[in-house]
């Protein structure tokens, strides 16, 4: 048998001796993976299963419900609106996204740059994600686009939130708007929210200065996503806490009245509550559509804004620094009082001369006003009187004397951007300029020219107070969310009740005595007629040669070059609840346009008398008492 | 060597002899462990049969029936079909890769033949290790170790690894090599040899870095440091590691592993469905798993220690080692050992030419514990 041989057995010997070998390496190499996995899955476990869950759970932020901006009475100003919008779903669109949109496209208007918008939205966002296709539908294009929903794969109708301001361009430069976070934005404020996409913060008037009481809290959604970041469900939610409504003390009829009255004059006019210093009406014209900003502004929109010389931009009634003219003459003649000019007479023959320099008076061609004292001056707007005032009380008073009357300072409104004005001083000047002050430079500020400005704020906050003697502040808000806004004490100026009463009856001959300058234009209803001073403020400066050529009056000049129109009142002349400050920009006519808008304003105030009525909040009874317990 | 066994070898068995003397419990344990792979394979569809779990079904099914089959037939047919199989897989490798050099692809792993899709690398494992049997069975211990002699196996291994290579497949052309080397050690291969052999591996390691794609490079390199691309190439196996880790000791529970069901885990249900594992059942589970593969192996070798020839013995522990680099490689590579190199997990892992492979194999273990007695005479290993 030749088959097995002794070579055969020693074959198997090896054979099994390898094998055993091998078994061995096998059961080493066993050995290793039980190793590798006691160490990944008993030792690192923990570890390893805080990374899935990191993988698996992601929180995502939820933007809180924008608080509202609501008038005195409980008017939305700025609210939230369901905003109907069509979404699409690429991956989800088994036509084709092109198909989709042309689809929607003959339900809806779609223009070009939208089609194009939604493409590049869709090439940048993961094939799951949904992408605005159109957005602020009317309920009739949603229903068409519900109603055709199962023809549309892919196509999600969507309700959202967006912001709203019913009265548009009217409050503008009150309410502010929203709009896009900037990288600004992002580098001055680390709340997370901003990085939602798709989220809006203030970015003027009350929207921007209570931006962190009306955004409120961010809310959170714990979700599960894949390893594509899609959210697979959600694990748990908090809705966050809406932001504060902010009441205001704005009274949107006036408001809106005021508004439509400026019209499209580039004028700025402020109302306020003599007894509080509540803004009842505060109107910067022209104003912009706060609206065209949320949803996103085009380019066009923009440059239309910027370039335009009536600066619908530019909230003048609190930024815009004008030099008061002869409305600044009650400061003068309320300085005159106190500080023993009361008696003051003065012969105005239409000019004056100190040293070298000849003054005129306004009405130096018709050989001026002949023997005025304090109120006649008042109510004829004399210059040379003011001069001659001005240069005996020095500016010094002059300064202690607008500064009591609110000028010269930020009244401290809740708006950003306010400006202070400015109200010269010695000191000022040397500090400025590095030189002396000049009696010539008295005499300007006697009539409110020269270093002198003012808001039309400031300018109604004046009125406000020499109607009342009170140091009125103007406020705008009233209650954020369910806190109070803190009042500003009223405190008694620094006038005496004879000083006052001069003042006041000068202002009164200006409208309700015939020869006074807003005469013509007065309020003719029993109990409403006001007290005011009207002024003109010089763009450029009158030359000798405009006087000789005539060339003085505004009529004949380019409208940028022409004066500011100015007034201040206040109303009913016998217990004054109403204050107004109003400028009219390059608008000084011989029909006084502005000072029938500040009749029309003031009366129409008068006739409605909103803080009179109740306000629709607080639901605090002891608040409502304070406003109604006034003279 | 009694006349009992003498008479056995001699004697004819019937079909039905032999379906009766297949090795049912190894059978069984295959089935329990493919079933393991079914219930995995419908976990990750998010518990369903579809895409994966049924047709893997189907295809076990077929390869038991395969599996059985080439259990009936006798080893000494297999043996005389070595040589004509391994020319076929070979001739079928040089197509693919030609093909895929010509048609410009990057990996050309298949052969198309009309409706027939086949992976002639997978071919090529069987036959290497039925054609190296063959050739081993004719040789002396001493006769292995002969320069000259030992030429013939080095080719019959190299030539198909190399093609393999080409393809470009690093982990089938590893596994080849294994499989080839773990032979030429279990039939005597001197230590001379293969001392000096593993010593010039090491150092050869910096050359074959030169020769290596920018993939598997980058492959490499990953794997020594997996966070330096966390995001890229590092993705896979810091996914897998923190899928298998997260199971802990008993793991997440059947149908609740985050990783998998969010698509946190690539080719989850190929290549890595041993995280799926981990992460589902836990250490308790992969334990369990690898004890049922390690007495799978023990099956293997008993049936090669008992097989009569050293065809069998080789053909069988050939088989069983093929059947084991398979796991190692998987399991190493998944586990962040080793860098991915793209070796399915066998018996588990979807695919339906890994999974007949396996079973072909299986099949051919079965025909040598069925045909353990048959003795078959050394000269018998040439050319016929």
């Amino acid at each position: 048998m030749p088959i097995f041989d002794r070579k055969d057995k020693s074959r198997y010997a090896t054979f099994t001796r390898r094998t055993l070998l091998m078994t061995g390496g096998v059961n080493v190499v066993f050995a290793v993976l039980a190793g590798r996995l006691y160490q990944l899955q008993i030792r690192e476990g923990d570890e390893f299963m805080t990374r899935a869950e990191e993988n698996r759970v992601s929180q995502r932020l939820v933007a809180p419900l924008r608080g509202r901006i609501l008038d005195r009475f409980g008017i939305e100003l700025a609210s939230n609106r369901r905003n109907y919008r069509v979404l699409i779903v690429k991956e989800q669109a088994v036509e084709g996204v092109d198909a989709a949109i042309d689809t929607i496209g003959k339900l809806i208007y779609l223009s070009d740059h939208q089609r194009e918008k939604v493409k590049r939205d869709i090439a940048n966002n993961k094939p799951f994600a949904p992408v605005p296709v159109a957005e602020n539908l009317s309920w009739d294009e949603f229903a068409r686009i519900n109603l055709h929903l199962p023809y549309l794969p892919g196509i999600q109708p969507d309700v959202g939130e967006t912001r709203s301001y019913p009265y548009g361009p009217d409050l503008s430069h009150i309410l502010g708007y929203v709009a896009s976070v900037s990288v600004d934005d992002m580098k001055s404020d680390d709340d997370p929210l901003l990085s939602i996409p798709g989220f809006r913060i203030g970015k003027r008037g009350i929207e921007k200065e209570f931006e962190h009481e009306i955004r409120g809290k961010a809310g959170a959604s714990r979700v599960e996503v894949n390893a594509y970041g899609r959210v697979i469900r959600e694990l748990g939610h908090d809705a966050g806490t809406p932001g504060s409504d902010v009441y205001l003390t704005i009274d949107q009829q006036v408001q809106q009245f005021a508004a439509q009255r400026l019209g499209n004059e580039s004028a700025a006019c402020a109302v306020l509550d003599i007894s509080n210093g509540d803004v009842i009406s505060l109107v910067s014209s022209p104003g912009y559509d706060p609206n065209a900003f949320n949803v996103g502004i085009s380019q066009n929109e923009w440059n239309a804004l910027t370039t335009d010389d009536h600066k619908p931009l530019i909230n003048k009634v609190i930024t815009g620094e004008y030099p008061p003219g002869s409305t600044f003459k009650p400061v003068i003649a309320a300085a005159c009082m106190d500080n023993g000019l009361a008696d003051l007479q003065v012969n105005c023959t239409g000019s004056m001369t100190l040293g070298n320099n000849v003054f005129h008076c306004w009405s130096w061609k018709k050989g001026g006003h002949g023997h005025v004292d304090l109120k006649r001056a008042i109510a004829a707007s004399c210059d040379i009187f003011f001069y001659e005032a001005a240069k005996r009380l020095g500016i010094d008073k002059i300064h202690d004397t607008a500064i009591a009357l609110g000028l010269g300072g930020k009244t401290g409104i809740e708006l950003p951007g306010e400006r202070p004005g400015l109200i010269p001083s010695r000191g000022w000047k040397l500090k400025r300029f590095g030189v002396p002050w000049q009696q010539g430079e008295t005499l300007n500020t006697g009539i409110g020219q020269g270093y002198v400005t003012a808001t039309p704020l400031q300018l109604a906050t004046l009125a406000a107070r020499i109607a009342s003697g009170n140091a009125v502040s103007p406020r705008i808000t009233r209650y954020i969310g369910h806190s109070e806004q803190p009042r500003i004490p009223l405190n008694r100026l620094p006038f005496s009740d004879t000083a006052l009463a001069a003042v006041q009856e000068g202002m009164n001959m200006v409208a309700n005595v015939p020869g006074g300058t807003a005469f013509p234009w007065r309020i003719t209803q029993p109990g409403f007629e006001m007290a005011g001073k009207t002024g003109t403020a010089q763009v450029r400066r009158i030359t000798r040669e405009d006087r000789a050529t005539g060339r003085v009056g505004n009529a004949n000049q380019p409208w940028k070059l022409r004066e500011h129109a100015l007034f201040i009142a206040y109303a009913p002349v016998q217990l004054p609840r109403y204050a107004l400050g109003i400028i009219q920009e390059h608008g000084a006519t011989p029909e006084h346009t502005h000072v029938q808008m500040a009749r029309d304003i003031l009366l129409f105030a008068q006739q409605r008398d909103p803080v009179k009525l109740p306000n629709a909040y607080p639901v605090n009874a002891a608040d409502r008492g304070v406003d109604e317990v006034r003279g | 060597m009694t006349t009992r066994s003498y008479a056995a070898a001699r004697r004819t068995l019937s079909i039905g002899d032999k379906l009766l003397d297949v090795n049912w419990g190894l059978v069984l344990l295959i089935t329990i462990i493919a079933t393991a792979g079914f219930a995995m394979l419908y976990s990750v569809a998010g518990g369903s049969f579809h895409p994966w779990a049924l047709p893997q079904m189907v295809r076990f099914v077929i390869g038991l029936i395969l599996l059985i089959t080439i259990a009936m037939v006798d080893i000494r047919v297999w043996m005389s079909l070595a040589y004509p199989l391994y020319g076929a897989a070979l001739v079928l490798l040089l197509a693919t890769t030609i093909m895929g050099k010509v048609g410009g692809l990057g990996a050309q792993r298949w052969l198309e033949l009309g409706p027939l899709q086949i992976q002639p690398s997978e071919l090529m494992k069987i036959s290497l290790v039925l054609a190296l049997s063959r050739y081993l069975h004719g040789q002396q211990v001493e006769d292995i170790s002969k320069p000259l002699k030992l030429l013939i196996p080095l080719a019959m291994i190299g030539l198909p690894a190399v093609l393999v290579l080409m393809q470009p497949n690093l982990g089938t052309a590893m596994i080849l090599c294994a499989d080839g080397a773990s032979l030429l050690f279990l039939a005597g291969l001197s230590w001379w040899w293969i001392l000096p052999t593993l010593g010039a591996g090491v150092a050869a390691v910096p050359i074959a870095w030169r020769f290596m794609h920018d993939y598997q490079k980058q492959r490499v390199l990953t794997f020594l440091n997996p966070s330096s691309d966390a995001l890229g190439a590092g993705w896979n196996i810091s996914q897998a590691e923190i899928a298998v880790g997260s199971g802990g000791l008993a793991g997440k529970g059947y149908m609740q592993g985050t990783q998998s069901r969010l698509n946190f885990l690539p080719e989850k249900e190929t290549d890595f469905i041993w995280t799926v594992l981990g992460e589902e059942f836990g250490f308790v589970g992969c334990i369990a798993m690898l004890l049922l593969f390690a007495v799978v192996i023990a099956y293997g070798i008993r049936i090669a220690m008992a097989s009569r020839s050293q065809f069998g013995r080789l053909l069988a522990t050939g088989i069983t080692l093929n059947f084991f680099f398979y796991i190692m490689i998987n399991a190493s590579m998944v586990m962040g050992l080793i860098p991915v190199v793209g070796i399915p997990m066998p018996l588990i892992s979807y695919g339906g030419t890994a999974m007949l492979t396996v079973m072909v194999g299986f099949g051919l273990l079965m025909s040598v514990h069925v045909h353990r007695q048959v003795e078959i005479p050394r000269h018998s290993s040439g050319l016929m």
